[in-house]
């Protein structure tokens, strides 16, 4: 039992997926040939100047208004100023003191239901640096590295939490559900392998019951969420076996190597930073009209947290139903759409399961796929007439797969309709008939042996029995039940 | 009557009437750029020049600005002709785009000749900061045409070009206007979009023209205001500028600025801007003392946020993307050897003055108490101009000055524009016009109005000059 | 000059500091000239550290302009040729950049 608590914040940089860059007109791309996207602007030639991107705007009052910040009524940007090659004006333009979106709060939900709570500190939006590549020695001479300024002013909201966590895991779950949100805004790509999402967490810890804050140090780069939760962990014990020799934390950069496990600084030698923030003189005030953000309150998408209460309290799913279900928007709406047409919780069942089960195999997903909600919808509703056993309904979903036609039309054309009882009963004893051990060993007792009869009887009539009327029928013939 | 001796607006009409052709005034008028007397141009676009010329002879209908020649700061952006602003860190650069204002004057007909000296980045009052050479001033060659547009005034005042284009951030256009003796405007600030002009500082920077008559400077204003969708700080000008045709002032009210006549202005400037102001009762206007109290402090507001904006708008000059960086094998080395070696002294002094003063510490006891300052400033001219249309002061405290007078001691350099700092940092537009001679030199009259106010500076102006009748050309200069 | 000069309103190590931040090299003779000329410089300018600029707020833009957006639409960006073509090092059809460290 450790006798610190730690205390975390994160600072997330979020890309946000617009046409144009931030500043200028350039397309956002990713993975073209590089310097294919660029112009005077976004390459700072002498005389240019910044126009704000409108939609970024928008992206980033939608972000603010999902985590329940106040929306500035006028907000400034300004200019943040240092030397470094991937920013060609050698000045970042982001916000100050008066970003776009203020205080807010996050709830995420631990597995076991509870919840954490975080304080959103500010939203704001900047511009993103280009991409510097190190040669490593590749090439001879004096250049070492290189830049490519397509991603060089993409649109970014950069989101700071308070310092409200106290586990590395809890850090995890609240970004991890974070990042969910954003895909629901449809805001960004939030890919962490991309770059299009980043994290850095800033950790600290205190002795427990302490109200105070210790040092905190800022742990960088981080590319996954695995390693921002092996990251956190190996720094906060890191810090405690500092405390606990009798040493002090220093405030310092530092960064995780996964391939290790150890936590390096990343203290520079340089002159500490002194960015000279002022207002950026060459762009006016952004402020929202209430009513364009009272719009934009009526288009915010049903949000993870809110989906997953009503799934489980209104229609009747489990918490992991919820889960799964709410893993991406459009598995969300895929899902919407059949439980409106028939019964929620057989819908998730065959969504989550079979549905998803079935489409791996070819790669594919449900939205994806030549099976429409509708379609699992009235496959649910056959099933729920006994028109169709489960056996056979995963064979429907198979041929929904392969045609994409509607299933009953799959059912007439597989002959994959239960049969009925008297033709059932035909089969059942010409079995019985034909396995007398079987027969013997279940009026022995060895109930056991009546899933071979199952098994057989499925094999015999392709699939069209219900599996329960056969055990009955194989009983009343054995047994006399 | 030489061509080069025409007006623009006279050389419009002659184009009208047939009696000349463009090209006949673009040659006209290279073979003036190509001996330059003066030293004011640093770029030279005879080729694109005459090919433009017979473009436009050529079509059925002449474009509004008809064929006539114009010569461009060098701190405007001009598509594939050589831009320095004035340094050798853009030495040899050929942008890959146009300003917009020089892209609206070229769509209206204009034909850019070349590009003029200036002070490096602007940053001057002599045009003596140019890394590349003095520009002399038409009047008397030992002495200096003004700056930071001295290359631009100094064109127009030797008659290489009917008129150009400048830009003003402290002064820069109506301080080497008043010192050749020509006509310069800084239209309010947003009236002219600043895409394309290299950046000194942002919050004060405006383009404007030059001319040696008002109505040439109205027409050349007019083919540039408006908004720009690359500028967010540019705005539509309200209406239309039109050509100024007042011949009196009957009704306007004109403050004198108490603070801008007194001590450090020469007697010989003070009595012409008096006397002119003395014609301008004769047209009828009431002329009335007027108190700008912050006036003064205005220069070292200016010295604080000029310098603050223009550390950061000179940053991007890293040798990277362009320019000549002095090699070093590592970064921090170029970066530091190649600014410390291309920039001049006095870009330096005052990219040190900006970090300075925006650096964590001093922030809020130099950048953002200017800033506070400025408001008192913009809030003085606002009440003043509740009594009065215009505002009138001398342009410059002093006529030219000689050539490496003021180069020893930076602060007796920024004294020079310390009548038009104010008017700048109120973003407001004034014109300089020539009001008379001491010693033998230029003296510019100043008239500062509201935002938006240039056709009644236009007009006003207009009618001093009808009264005045100064004569703009230099002494011995031959055509 | 002889006799009394006030003391520099910047000593050496911020100038130095100064030239760092600004990235700047300045020879000892310059760093010299520069402190003295900063300094005169800040001694006229200094007065306005001691004017009453009580509920006075500052004035970032002297026009009164709210909201200039561009809609999302894209531009033509530059054929790589033309944003490379006044790059010093060229490298990969990027910008070359000297050892950082
Ligand atoms: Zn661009």
């Amino acid at each position: 039992m450790s006798d610190f608590e730690p205390v975390i914040g994160v600072e997330i940089h979020v890309q946000l997926s617009t046409h144009t860059k931030m500043f200028c007109g350039c397309a956002l791309s990713f993975g073209d040939p590089p310097n294919t996207h660029t112009c005077p602007v976004c390459l700072a030639h002498p005389g240019v100047l910044p126009v704000v991107n409108e939609e970024a705007v928008r992206r980033a009052i939608l972000i603010g208004l999902a985590l329940g910040c106040e929306i500035a009524p006028r907000s400034i940007f300004h200019r943040k100023n240092y030397f470094y090659p991937d920013l060609p004006k050698a000045y970042q333009v982001s916000q100050f003191d008066i970003p776009i979106c203020g205080r807010g709060e996050f709830v995420a939900v631990r597995d076991d239901g509870s919840e954490i709570r975080v304080g959103i500190t500010r939203a704001h939006l900047e511009e993103d640096a280009a991409k510097l590549t190190h040669l490593g020695g590749r090439r001879a001479g004096a250049e070492e590295s290189v830049v490519d300024f397509n991603r060089g002013g993409t649109p970014l909201v950069e989101i700071v939490t308070e310092p409200d966590l106290r586990s590395a895991s809890d850090a995890v779950t609240f970004l991890r559900q974070l990042r969910q949100t954003l895909l629901f805004l449809g805001v960004s790509d939030c890919s962490m392998e991309e770059g299009s999402m980043r994290a850095d967490a800033n950790v600290s810890i205190r002795p427990v019951g302490s109200h105070g804050f210790g040092t905190k140090t800022e742990l960088k780069n981080m590319n996954s969420f695995r390693f921002l939760e092996r990251g956190i962990e190996a720094e906060i014990t890191r810090q405690e076996g500092i405390l606990r020799d009798g040493g002090r934390v220093s405030q310092e950069t530092v960064h995780y190597e996964p391939e290790t496990g150890h936590i390096t600084s990343l203290r520079s030698k340089e002159e500490s930073h002194d960015y000279r923030y002022f207002p950026e003189p060459d762009l006016v005030p952004v402020a929202p009209d209430p009513g364009w953000v009272g719009e934009l309150r009526g288009e915010l998408p049903e949000l993870p947290l809110a989906l997953r209460r009503r799934m489980v309290g209104e229609m009747g799913l489990t918490a992991e139903d919820a889960e799964v279900l709410t893993e991406s928007p459009e598995l969300v709406a895929y899902f919407m759409d059949a439980a409106a047409l028939a019964d929620p919780k057989a819908c998730a069942n065959w969504i989550r399961g079979e549905l998803r089960a079935q489409l791996r195999e070819v790669g594919t997903e449900p939205w994806e796929s030549r099976v429409s909600p509708a379609h699992i919808a009235a496959l649910v509703d056959l099933l729920g007439a006994g028109t169709v056993s489960v056996p056979a309904a995963k064979e429907v979903l198979a041929g929904m797969i392969e045609t994409g036609e509607q299933p009953d039309a799959v059912v007439e054309a597989k002959g994959l309709a239960q049969m009925d009882e008297s033709d059932l009963a035909a089969v059942i004893d010409a079995l019985v008939e034909a396995n007398p051990d079987q027969a013997q060993q279940l009026r022995d007792g060895k109930d056991k042996v009546i899933g071979f009869f199952v098994g057989q009887a499925m094999k015999q009539t392709n699939g069209r029995a219900d599996p329960q009327a056969v055990q009955r029928l194989v009983r009343a013939a054995v047994l006399g039940d | 009557m030489a061509l080069r001796d025409l007006t623009a607006a006279q050389q419009l009409a002659a184009l009208a009437a047939g009696e000349t052709t463009s090209l006949e005034l673009v040659d006209a008028h290279l073979a003036a750029v190509d001996a330059d007397p003066v030293q004011a141009f640093l770029a030279v676009d005879a080729d694109g020049a005459r090919a433009r010329a017979r473009e436009i002879d050529a079509l059925p209908e002449r474009p509004p600005l008809g064929g006539v020649p114009i010569a461009i700061k060098d701190a405007l952006s001009t598509r594939d002709i050589v831009t320095t602003s004035g340094s050798r860190m853009l030495e040899g650069f050929r942008p890959v785009y146009t300003a917009t204002c020089v892209d609206r004057l070229e769509a209206a007909g204009a034909i850019v000749l070349g590009k003029t000296n200036m002070d490096e980045f602007a940053m001057g009052s002599s045009t003596e900061n140019s890394a590349y050479q003095n520009t002399l001033n038409p009047w008397d060659h030992e002495r200096v045409p003004g700056g930071s547009s001295g290359g631009s005034a100094a064109s127009v005042a030797e008659r290489q070009v009917p008129w150009s284009l400048g830009s003003d951030t402290g002064g820069s256009i109506r301080q080497p206007a008043s010192l050749c003796g020509i006509v310069g405007m800084k239209p309010t600030y947003g009236a002219i979009s600043r895409y394309g002009l290299i950046a000194f500082a942002s919050s004060l920077d405006q383009v404007g023209p030059f001319a040696r008559t008002v109505e040439d400077a109205a027409l050349l204003l007019r083919h540039m205001v408006g908004r720009d969708p690359m500028d967010s700080t540019s705005l539509d000008w309200p209406g239309e500028i039109t050509v100024p045709t007042a011949t009196d002032l009957a009704g306007v009210r004109v403050g004198v600025v108490d603070e801008l006549m007194g001590e450090g202005v020469e007697p010989g400037v003070r009595a012409a801007v008096e006397a002119s102001l003395g014609v301008m009762e004769d047209l009828g206007a009431t002329v009335v003392p007027v108190s700008l109290p912050s006036a003064l402090s205005g220069l070292a507001t200016y010295y604080v946020i000029a310098p603050a904006e223009c550390s950061s708008n000179l940053a991007r000059f890293d040798g990277i993307r362009y320019g000549h960086p002095i090699p070093a094998d590592n970064l921090l080395d170029q970066y530091e050897l190649t600014r410390g070696e291309l920039f001049g002294p006095e870009v330096k002094r005052r990219i040190m003055l900006g970090t300075f003063a925006l650096a964590s510490g001093y922030y809020d006891q130099y950048y953002g108490r200017a800033q506070r300052l400025r408001t008192l400033i913009v809030r003085e001219f606002a009440e003043a101009f509740s009594g009065v249309d215009l505002l009138a002061s001398p342009t410059s405290p002093t006529v030219a000055f000689p050539l490496g007078d003021r180069t020893a001691d930076p602060y007796a350099m920024y004294m020079a524009d310390v009548c038009t700092i104010p008017v700048s940092l109120a973003g407001l537009p004034a014109i300089s016009l020539p009001c008379g001679l001491a010693d033998g030199l230029p003296v510019g009259l100043q008239l500062a109005g509201p935002a938006f106010s240039e056709n009644r500076l236009l007009d006003a102006a207009h009618a001093v000059e009808g009264a005045l009748a100064f004569d703009t050309r230099p002494p011995g200069l031959m055509t | 000059m002889l006799g009394y000069s006030p003391p520099p309103m910047i000593d050496e190590s911020t100038v130095r500091h100064v030239a760092r931040l600004a990235r700047l090299r300045l020879s000892p003779e310059e760093e010299q000239v520069m402190q003295q000329e900063l300094s005169g410089i800040l001694g006229h300018i200094d007065a306005i550290t001691s004017m009453d600029l009580d509920g006075v707020p500052p004035t970032t833009h002297v026009i009164a302009l709210e909201n200039v957006l561009r809609a999302d639409v894209p531009r033509d960006s530059l054929p790589r040729e033309e944003a490379l073509r006044e790059a010093p090092d060229v490298v990969d059809d990027s910008f070359g950049v000297p050892r950082m460290d």
